[in-house]
């Protein structure tokens, strides 16, 4: 049967901004020093879906990607690969063959992205390609339009409908927040995309700025946080776009930390969408390990 | 028809709107500049120090959420009705000492007080109110409230004119007050009493004992409900005490001796500022 | 599930009117803060913090020793060390600083506003250019984490003398109708909450409006204040402008009685406020007074919930709760209150309790012995009023003064901790109906300085905001400060106002012009 719901997620649920910039502030004033600080790096370089969304990509740069995400750094064999890579569906059989014999993942875009303005049997049908291709993991974009004009019904219509499509294939739903104006909206919707069956819920398709902002990302990692004190369902987050270096990686963890817990740090629940980030991440993890300030010249430009 | 006998007036005290008799049933003599007894004054005690405290306590919200508007309107009421009545209150003065001259202008300028004090009710907290340009992401604003319930020695000297100097500021910052009338004196007050009464000031706002002064002060100023004390009496001993009992519970404690109360120097806005308390309010500012 | 789903629907029939809430199926879920990732020691560095063995007092522009050659030691709270010695003041020397200020106040008060002004800009720069050393300082004499002395107290300290510095040549502007004129020598005795704060928001109004000063840090943590007085003469400021006098209750009774004073200044508890303003009976003394207070802060159903626990956080752990305008007292409404604790309790399980220079420490070390031991007696208090004690599973050091934050629920208005300041990060949570009950609840006790209201609906805010007693009114937020903003009680919390324009009166006669 249908899980119990206690709340009717179209309420409005009252959030002061102020007070959540206050909240991010006092959690970016944590200091990440010294031991945690090589395990946030390393954490936070296992949670990376390696990215390239571009009308241009190509295979050869799909192949490249693959090779970072699966040995991020050779001067250093004993780090972990990224979470997944993340390319258009066209992509997804280059990527696959390429992380074959390995846990990275593979994840494509779908649903017409980035703003998914095509009908329902298209996006569908861009889904179920995809997943044909070998898709691990789908990333939809939700209807914005029809989000704004009040038309939630057809916006959880939609991702039901694509969760469906997914089968067991891990649903993570773009929001867009960038396009929602208020952070009300992004609880709104993060709550409407979890009860219409998503796995993760995700900030932004990186198209639009603002891309993700921590803000943002603590407004629904707090849905996440009470979907699951309400039902004991544990729902993933990916912020994306924007997050390039690791001092902003390591202020996201910490936002996980001090809202979900323990439970989410793992990449099986947390993601960044991200591809300069991969860089700067492994610039740190050898500064802390040699006391050395690092140049780019010396990390490659995948 | 000359032989007609006069109606002699019994004065009272004016408490909660009403016009009782001291609890205590005692009264004392008020005497003319010859030493003719003119009336007996209620001999006001503790226990209506005590029941004045309590209407003005159930008065003060009320009036508190008055409109700064109505309550102007309702002191320049207090005025006509003044103004209308103004040879009963020159009669009253000269019958205890008071020259004609001394008497009108006490009274046209307890009049006036009340006209001046009528136009701040709505502009007082334009004046001292501010709204405050703090750093961070938040509109921030303050504004003057009321402090409650305020104790007021009138002075002797000034029975009329110092009384309303003093009610008049008080009352149009909202708070409610208890007033202890000049004791030599006591007459207009209680005549002001029944002004207050014909003007729509709601019952309890102001409550007028008649006594003696140091029969009624200790229990006035060590009451507990009391906010303010407004006192007149320049005796250090009492003045000593007065501070002693506001130290019971923080009480706003204002000594204003030896004044002219005649002077325009009296009537100012700051008077009213003496007994409100700032109240700043944060909200954010945000989406 | 579906035996879930039946149980419930049979309470929900079996319910009569008056029972229980039904708690949610997955109420046993726990979130779980501490099993991974913990975060590395991140101690503020304190090498370039110069703390010299002994002070002495402060007077006419130089250090000098106490008459009768007695010193009291400060302590670090978060290890119970001896910092430094300190003068501890008498009679003779308090005589020797009003003199001093006296000497001085003629020709301060008398040097052109502008000028005034500049000196009082001189210290606000200062404050701002030696930040991190008077944070440091004030974190090892004081006990509160560097997070608040770096990122609070200090730098609104700063912005305290720079916004006064600019009203010393426009007083004209402020008081329509009115000359303000100076009132001579004030004595100011601060408390050891914000001490440098504290400091600031006496001495910065007091000089801009002419008037010189003797100021009394309290004696667990002077170490500020004596540094400032370092900073007054590398400023330049004219001997004897600024006096500190050092030493405890006997020296700040020594202040409140010279008969040379013209305003006393005084931050601290409302028992001790009574006692100065009854000392201060049948003087022509002008006094403030900053007291305590019970603040409460209301909840609404309507709130917006996650932004209104950080400020109930911030209300009543904000410097281990020795704020005396901390929200105290948490009133929520009840149709939330079970949702609402419980994510409290969450957060509560992310404060970190420690070393206060460590940069990660939410919670730092209770200042002194005493006041630890004071909210241990209240902590047993409430036990034995019968009320339910929850405490976070915060570590806490092995040293050193320090409590956990606490919350107590099935309380009552009778109960002494709702009625009492206990200083300390201690919170009592009550429920409410109706808004008129919050209102009442509000607003039953003395005090009268600081509340809190939080929901979605701004008529609700006007109409609440008006009805609660207090100076101080934090609407959807709590403990904000700013020199701008004016800051005292009603009732019993106190008499005046600091900061802001109102902040001025109390250091002026108003002349008619």
């Amino acid at each position: 049967m249908q899980e119990q719901i206690k709340y009717d997620y179209l309420t409005n649920y009252p959030i002061d901004e102020v007070g959540v910039e206050e909240r991010v502030a006092r959690l970016n004033s944590r200091s990440i020093k010294k031991e945690s600080k090589i395990q946030a790096l390393k954490l936070a370089l296992s949670m990376i879906d390696l990215t390239t969304l571009e009308g241009k990509d190509s295979p050869g740069k799909v192949i490249q990607l693959c090779r970072k995400a699966l040995q991020p750094h050779s001067e250093l064999p004993g780090l972990p690969s990224v979470a997944a890579v993340c390319v258009y569906p066209t992509m997804v059989p280059v990527a696959k063959k390429e992380l074959e014999a390995s846990d990275v993942k593979v994840a494509s875009v779908s649903t017409a992205f980035p703003a998914g303005m095509v009908k329902l049997s298209a996006k569908l049908e861009d889904t179920r390609f995809a997943i044909e291709q070998g898709a691990d993991e789908i990333d939809m974009v939700i209807s914005r339009g029809e989000f704004l004009k009040g038309n939630y019904n057809f916006v959880f219509d939609e991702i039901a409908a694509v969760k469906d499509a997914c089968g067991d294939v891990h649903l993570k739903v773009i929001l867009e927040t960038g396009e929602l104006g208020t952070l009300e909206n992004v609880r709104k919707a993060s709550f409407l995309a979890i009860h219409a069956g998503a796995d993760f819920i995700k900030t932004s398709t990186g198209k639009i700025s603002p891309a993700a902002t921590q803000p943002v990302t603590l407004v629904m990692l707090e849905a996440i946080r009470d979907h699951y004190l309400e039902t004991g369902k544990m729902i993933g987050m990916k912020p994306a776009g924007g997050i390039r270096k690791a001092k902003q990686a390591i202020q996201y963890l910490v936002l996980v930390k001090e809202t979900l817990g323990a439970a989410w740090l793992t990449p099986e629940w947390f993601r960044f969408g991200a591809s300069s980030l991969t860089n700067d991440l492994l610039m740190q993890i050898v500064k802390q390990e040699s006391g050395i300030y690092q140049c780019t010249d010396y990390f490659s430009n995948d | 028809m000359s032989d007609r006998i006069e109606v002699l007036k019994t004065y009272k005290t004016y408490i909660g709107g009403k016009f009782p008799r001291s609890e205590s049933a005692r009264t004392y003599k008020v005497k003319d500049s010859k030493d003719n007894i003119i009336a007996n004054a209620c001999r006001c005690t503790r226990k209506d120090v005590r029941d004045s405290l309590t209407a003005a306590r159930s008065a003060f919200p009320g009036w508190r959420n008055r409109s700064a508007y109505n309550r102007g309107q309702i002191l320049y009421r207090t005025a006509e009705m003044l103004e209308g009545r103004k040879d009963q209150f020159v009669k009253e003065l000269t019958n205890t000492g008071f020259n004609e001259k001394n008497a009108g202008r006490e009274t046209e300028t307890a009049i006036d007080r009340l006209i001046y004090y009528a136009g701040w009710t709505d502009k007082y907290q334009q004046v001292f109110g501010t709204v405050n340009p703090v750093a961070s992401a938040h509109f921030n604003f303050s504004n003057p409230e009321p402090t409650g319930i305020v104790g007021i020695v009138a002075p002797e000297s000034s029975p009329l004119a110092g009384l309303v100097s003093m009610i008049a500021p008080v009352i149009a910052g909202g708070n409610s007050c208890v007033v202890l009338a000049s004791q030599a004196n006591p007459l207009p007050a209680i005549s002001f009493g029944e002004v207050l009464h014909a003007s729509d000031v709601p019952g309890g706002v102001v409550n007028i004992l008649s006594g003696y002064s140091d029969e009624m002060l200790p229990h006035l100023s060590s009451h507990m409900d009391l906010n303010a004390i407004w006192n007149t009496i320049s005796n250090k001993k009492t003045r000593k005490q007065i501070d002693e009992n506001g130290a019971l519970n923080i009480k706003r404690v204002l000594h204003t001796v030896n004044h002219i109360w005649l002077d325009d120097e009296n009537h100012n806005p700051y008077y009213i500022l003496e007994f409100q308390e700032i109240k700043t309010t944060w909200h954010p500012v945000g989406n | 599930m579906m035996s879930d789903f039946s149980n419930t629907t049979q309470q929900n029939e079996d319910q009569v009117n008056g029972s229980e809430k039904p708690t949610s199926p997955n109420s046993g879920l726990r979130l779980d803060f501490s099993s991974f990732w913990e975060y590395s020691d991140a101690p503020e560095s304190k090498d370039h913090v110069e703390i010299r063995d002994r002070y002495e007092h402060f007077i006419g522009g130089t250090f000098t020793e106490p008459v009768k050659g007695r010193y009291m030691k400060s302590y670090n709270p978060a290890d119970e060390e001896v910092i430094a010695e300190f003068a501890e003041g008498t009679s003779g020397d308090v005589d020797s600083a009003v003199k001093a200020a006296r000497k001085a106040f003629g020709k301060w008060s008398k040097i052109q506003p502008k000028e005034r002004g500049k000196y009082i800009y001189r210290l606000a720069r200062m404050i701002q250019e030696r930040s991190r050393e008077f944070a440091v300082i004030e974190s090892i004499d004081g006990g509160k984490p560097i997070r608040e002395s770096r990122d609070v107290d200090v730098p609104l300290a700063a912005a305290h003398f720079f916004y006064y510095a600019g009203w010393a040549d426009k007083l004209e502007y402020a008081f329509p109708g009115r000359k303000a004129e100076p009132l001579g020598v004030c004595g100011q005795i601060i408390p050891w909450n914000f001490p440098l704060l504290m400091l600031a928001w006496k001495i910065a109004p007091a000089l801009a409006t002419g008037n010189t000063v003797v100021l009394k840090p309290a004696e667990t943590t002077p170490l500020t204040a004596l540094k400032f007085a370092e900073l007054c003469r590398d400023a330049g400021l004219p001997d004897g402008v600024v006096n500190i006098v050092t030493g405890a209750g006997q020296t700040g009774s020594s202040i409140v009685s010279h008969p040379d004073i013209d305003k006393i200044a005084f931050t601290g508890s409302t028992a001790v406020g009574k006692i100065i303003q009854k000392l201060l009976a049948g003087t022509t003394k002008k006094y403030t007074l900053e007291l305590g207070g019970k603040g409460p802060n209301i909840i609404f159903e309507d709130a917006p919930l996650d932004q209104a626990v950080e400020g109930v956080v911030n209300a009543i752990f904000f410097n281990q709760g020795h704020v005396c305008c901390a929200g105290s007292r948490l009133l929520v409404q009840e149709s939330v209150a079970d949702k609402f604790i419980q994510k409290l309790r969450d957060r509560m399980e992310t404060l970190i309790v420690g070393d206060p220079l460590d940069k990660n420490t939410d919670i730092g070390a209770i200042n002194s012995k005493e006041q630890y031991e004071r909210i241990l007696k209240y902590l047993e208090i409430g036990r034995q009023e019968g009320a339910t004690i929850y405490q976070g599973n915060n570590s806490l050091p092995e040293k050193g003064y320090f409590c956990k934050p606490t919350i107590f629920t099935n309380v009552s208005q009778s109960n002494r901790i709702v009625k009492e300041e206990i200083f300390g990060p201690v919170l009592t949570i009550q429920t409410f109906r109706t808004p008129d009950e919050a209102i009442e609840k509000a607003n039953n006790t003395p005090y009268g300085l600081a509340g809190g209201v939080w929901t979605d609906k701004g008529a609700k805010i006007f109409k609440t905001g008006a009805e609660v007693r207090t100076g101080v009114l934090w609407s959807n937020t709590y403990n904000k400060f700013d020199p701008a903003s004016p800051f005292g009680g009603f009732k019993e919390s106190g008499l005046g106002r600091e900061g802001g324009l109102h902040g001025l009166y109390p250091y002026v006669n108003l002349k008619q012009t």
